[in-house]
């Protein structure tokens, strides 16, 4: 397979990473040697194999539903990038 | 007292239970040598100030009951620390200050340990060599120049070059146990669900874990001992009965099984890791255990199937950086514009190369080819081990591939700078435990580690048999402080 740069720029779009051209064309390269490493797996047969979704084989532990921690808005905001002391602001998105 | 930072954590316990040392002699040595360490970049950020205070503090009324008692550390950039900025090595959370304190960092200084500050390392633990940081390359005491293994790169310069008595790092693909081996020194990554991950900032859920770094096997135990919890607040965290690790340690392991997997034979290995894997099999014949020849069939697509999951799982968890509820932000002229302009110049080129590396196979189309394939092949490496673990008690390998790389070698080829990973990641994938212990000399001089893996929750026995196989290595670093004016 091949990644062009159309498929970069999907990607691109989808993981919300801005890609300019020149840095598109050394992306496209890297990632083309990245999935013909991992083209590989291919030749294995796994149509009868179980996919592996947990290494641990334990059920989740259920727990009461309490809350334990309240209060949490001053610590919640305190790292945002823009100061407001109630609200996260993000840029306008309603006219 | 003279040399207390030559000193190892086992011997500083006992100096400061016995009161030969204080905990402030203690913390300011090691300052001080952090402090005319600068040009290692081990740290990315320092809390000296604090460090001397609390230690001052802990020793007006101290409590020598504690297992680490007044012991001053520093740790990986990846652990969140209240009220310490904690970075991961991305310029994204250049300015984040934690409000809450990781499950493991909060054990540490529950057994009262002391902060002396936080760790370079890749960025998002992103890297085999330290050069993802945004906050620049940590060199090897061991060298000048010379990478120091990743991504607890800063970690393994830190112990090495006794910055720190011990310290912890993370482990996703082998970066607890690749810098350990680049180093000279002892790592170990705990079986998955031994050491909590709250706190822990993310980068493929389903492999990371916490474990120690240190000068050798007996450290190791006890800190693992200390951070090793149940912890209800990671639902992933087990609840398994853990070992004394560092009481129960012996070095009589007769009578062991120990498997020599014929797959890590790989093609164009150094004949130098060839010929350390062979004396290690001697030391543990030495020891009284038995080498029994293993199969591991599946090893060779354990890195393909870890450059599926460990992306698809990044870009699941970094989706969370969009410059709206902490760390960077760009400015952009609309709310997209924003993002995606955030996460551009925030995320330096390897972090972005895994999270579209990942958004691919997870995208609509391509799941079932990439991300369904990989977790079915996952299944299959799993399998070789829990075959293997029907004949043997645990497996000896090399821990790379090669002694640790010039900075800059290997930069522009991502897949060579992967195959570092070659004999670790396999563990990662199968949730296993690991040690890597140093245990001989290239040509060059630098280091080589071996690694010793274990069945799932069975840490002593694979400490057991690194502490048998420590005291026949013998092994000396050798390191000539050549940073120091």
């Amino acid at each position: 397979m091949s990644i062009d740069l159309k498929t970069i720029k999907h990607i691109s779009k989808l993981s919300r990473i801005s890609v300019h051209e020149k840095k598109a064309e050394k992306l496209a390269g890297d990632l083309n040697s990245i999935f013909d490493f991992i083209e590989k797996l291919n030749e294995l047969k796994t149509d009868n194999v179980e996919p592996l979704t947990s290494v641990a084989e334990t059920t989740l532990k259920l727990r009461s539903d309490e809350v334990k921690s309240k209060n949490l808005r001053e610590q919640i905001i305190k790292n945002s990038p823009k100061e407001n002391e109630d609200y996260f602001v993000v840029p306008k998105v309603i006219e | 007292m003279s040399d207390i930072t030559k000193q190892s954590l086992s011997e500083l316990v006992e100096n400061i239970k016995s009161k030969k040392l204080s905990s402030s002699e203690a913390t300011k040595a090691f300052v001080e040598r952090s402090e005319k360490s600068k040009e290692l970049n081990a740290y990315i950020t320092e809390d000296y100030a604090n460090a001397l205070n609390k230690a001052k503090t802990f020793d007006e009324k101290p409590n020598l009951d504690l297992k680490l008692p007044g012991i001053p550390m520093a740790v990986k950039d990846l652990f969140c620390t209240k009220d310490l900025r904690t970075t991961a090595g991305s310029k994204i959370l250049n300015n984040f200050v934690p409000t809450y304190e990781s499950t493991v960092t909060q054990n540490i200084w529950n057994e009262g340990a002391i902060l002396m500050g936080k760790l370079n390392c890749d960025e998002f633990a992103m890297g085999s060599s330290n050069e993802t940081s945004f906050y620049g390359n940590v060199q090897n005491p061991i060298d000048k120049n010379l990478v120091p293994g990743g991504s607890s790169g800063g970690s393994s310069s830190a112990v090495a070059a006794q910055l720190t008595p011990i310290t912890i790092g993370t482990d996703t693909g082998g970066s607890i146990r690749q810098p350990a081996s680049f180093t000279g020194t002892v790592g170990l990554k705990p079986t998955y669900g031994s050491c909590s991950r709250y706190g822990v900032v993310a980068f493929a859920s389903s492999l990371d874990q916490a474990g120690p770094m240190a000068q050798n096997v007996k450290d190791c135990a006890l800190l693992q001992e200390v951070i090793s919890t149940y912890d209800e607040k990671d639902s992933t965290s087990i609840d398994f009965k853990r070992n004394e690790y560092s009481k129960e340690l012996t070095k009589d392991i007769k009578g062991k099984k120990i498997g020599i997997p014929k797959e890590y034979r790989v093609d164009g290995m150094p004949k130098e890791i060839e010929d350390l894997w062979k004396k290690g099999i001697e030391y543990a014949k030495d020891c009284g255990a038995e080498i029994i020849d293993i199969s591991l069939p599946h090893t060779n697509y354990a890195l393909p199937t870890y450059y599926i999951v460990a992306p698809a799982e990044a870009s699941s968890n970094l989706a969370r950086y969009d410059g709206v509820k902490y760390g960077f932000r760009a400015e952009g002229e609309n709310l997209i514009d924003m993002y995606e302009k955030t996460r551009s110049e925030g995320f330096g080129a390897e972090v972005q190369r895994r999270i579209m590396i990942g958004t691919y196979v997870l995208s609509s189309g391509y799941y079932d080819a990439y991300y369904l394939k990989a977790q079915k092949v996952r299944k299959l490496i799993k399998n070789d081990f829990d075959d293997a673990y029907k004949k043997v008690d645990a497996i000896l390998t090399p821990s790379t591939p090669s002694s640790a790389f010039k900075i800059g070698e290997k930069t522009n080829d991502p897949v060579s700078m992967y195959l570092n990973d070659i004999f670790t990641v396999p563990v990662n994938l199968a949730g296993l435990p690991g040690i890597s212990i140093p245990a001989g000399h290239d040509a060059k001089g630098y280091p080589l580690g071996l690694q010793i893996i274990g069945k799932a929750f069975d840490e002593q026995n694979i400490l057991n048999i690194a502490y048998a196989m420590e005291e026949k290595i013998n092994f000396k670093n050798n390191i000539n402080d050549w940073w120091i004016k």
